[in-house]
């Protein structure tokens, strides 16, 4: 589906993410597939880790220091939206919590998304719609994944972080431009498969079965790294031209194309395929892995900061995976604020 | 889409086999060098030159690259 939100725009980005470092080539693979053929392949050099924070504790640092750098007051905060798959207690929503924790207004909307990589997407345009038709002048999105529900062993590609991006109600501002799209058919490709209702937790849960030649237990992730590899270099690239075509506009003409952080094979290809130059495509892989619904805000947050804050800058963001879910955004940024990576 | 194209960008993902050594019957998954990685690049060069997507399934159903050329070829 398309929408689009005009006399909004993005204010700032501030990313969370826990001091200790985890590097690639430390990493113990096999003798045919070792780090150095990981670093190579995924394009993760280090990421970070650490089991102290919660998601909420990285996002919830990252806006504390976004507010100040913006001198925003906490009671003009009308919205809080809180992108993860790793909330803080099945119930209550994350996003609660953090109205309390952040000392937001009691006449404040929150309200938690469960969606990874296309997340931030989807944060932004479900925060864009309630600002068009209603009284809210300031809101504050809430993406990443980091500490986990169960314990088992880290994944090579993921990385931790919580970020805070602050959308603000701006007269003539371009706003932004969607395109959103859904396959729940490729559930599976991506699946913790015990823990939720369908398949409630029990001591089964917990068995170690082969998968893809690793051990592993009903709680911990599962992916089809091949199917997600055909989703990612087909769908993201035609979800992009769709939105040109849709509204009218060249995407070939915008600054920065920021893509979810997945595998640098696949975002080569994607690029690829836009017929863009990749130097138009930060990176924030080699230093925080694959992030979820935070890498695209990490990405513009570290990787541009010092380049675009005092000039007129354009657009693409595209995020995809579990679900099967992608959304493409395009919006231009104007004296943007990047607040200094924050680091618990 | 002709299944001598096919076979040879199938061959060209593998660096230590000669493409001389591939043919329709070639069991693409049994040299050594064969990996993830290899299905990776195979999907992303078979998208490139057909503009075919195969799946995890076409690939772990496929014994030869007859099997893999069918699969992609249902999807033309």
């Amino acid at each position: 589906m398309f929408c689009s939100f005009k006399d909004l725009k993005i204010a700032g980005i501030a990313a969370g993410v826990p001091k200790n470092v985890v590097k690639s080539e430390d990493l113990n693979l096999s003798a045919d597939y070792d780090a150095a053929a990981f670093i190579e392949t995924t394009g993760i050099r280090e990421r970070r880790y650490s089991n102290d924070f919660t998601t909420s504790d990285l996002c919830c640092a990252a806006a504390e220091k976004l507010i100040a750098d913006l001198g925003w007051e906490k009671s003009e905060i009308g919205i809080l939206v809180f992108v993860s798959q790793n909330a803080d207690y099945i119930l209550p929503a994350t996003a609660c919590i953090l109205q309390d924790r952040l000392g937001l207004d009691k006449e404040c909307y929150a309200e938690d998304i469960a969606l990874g990589c296309s997340g931030w997407v989807y944060g932004l345009s479900t925060i864009a719609g309630l600002m068009s038709a209603g009284t809210v002048k300031k809101a504050l999105l809430l993406a990443g994944d980091a500490k986990r529900r169960a314990e088992y062993p880290l994944d090579t590609l993921m990385g931790f972080s919580g970020t805070a991006t602050a959308i603000a109600w701006e007269d003539g501002a371009p706003g932004f431009k969607f395109h959103l799209g859904t396959d729940g058919s490729g559930a599976q490709a991506i699946i913790i498969p015990d823990g939720g209702a369908r398949n409630m937790t029990t001591l089964h849960s917990f068995d170690m079965e082969e998968v893809d030649g690793k051990m592993i237990n009903r709680l911990t992730p599962r992916m089809d790294g091949m199917d997600v590899f055909s989703f990612a270099i087909t769908v993201p690239p035609k979800s992009i031209k769709k939105l040109g075509e849709y509204y009218g506009f060249d995407y070939q003409k915008a600054d920065y194309f920021v893509f979810h952080q997945g595998n640098v094979i696949m975002l080569n290809k994607i690029i690829k395929k836009l017929k863009v130059e990749p130097e138009r495509m930060p990176l924030s892989l080699p230093y925080y892995g694959n992030t979820s619904s935070a890498s695209i805000p990490i990405t513009i947050a570290t990787q541009l900061k010092g380049k675009i804050e005092n000039k007129h800058t354009k657009f693409i963001g595209c995020g995809f995976g579990v679900g099967l879910s992608w959304g493409t955004v395009a919006f231009e940024t104007d004296s943007i604020v990047l607040s200094d990576l924050v680091e618990l | 889409m002709e299944i001598n194209d096919f076979i040879k960008c199938v061959a060209e993902q593998y660096e230590e086999v000669d493409a001389q050594e591939f043919t329709p019957d070639t069991k693409f998954k049994t040299f050594e060098e064969w990996s993830s990685l290899t299905s990776l690049s195979i999907i992303a060069a078979v998208d490139d030159e057909f503009g075919v997507t195969l799946k995890g399934d076409d690939i772990r159903n496929a014994t030869t690259i007859q099997d893999l050329f069918d699969a992609a070829k249902a999807k033309v």
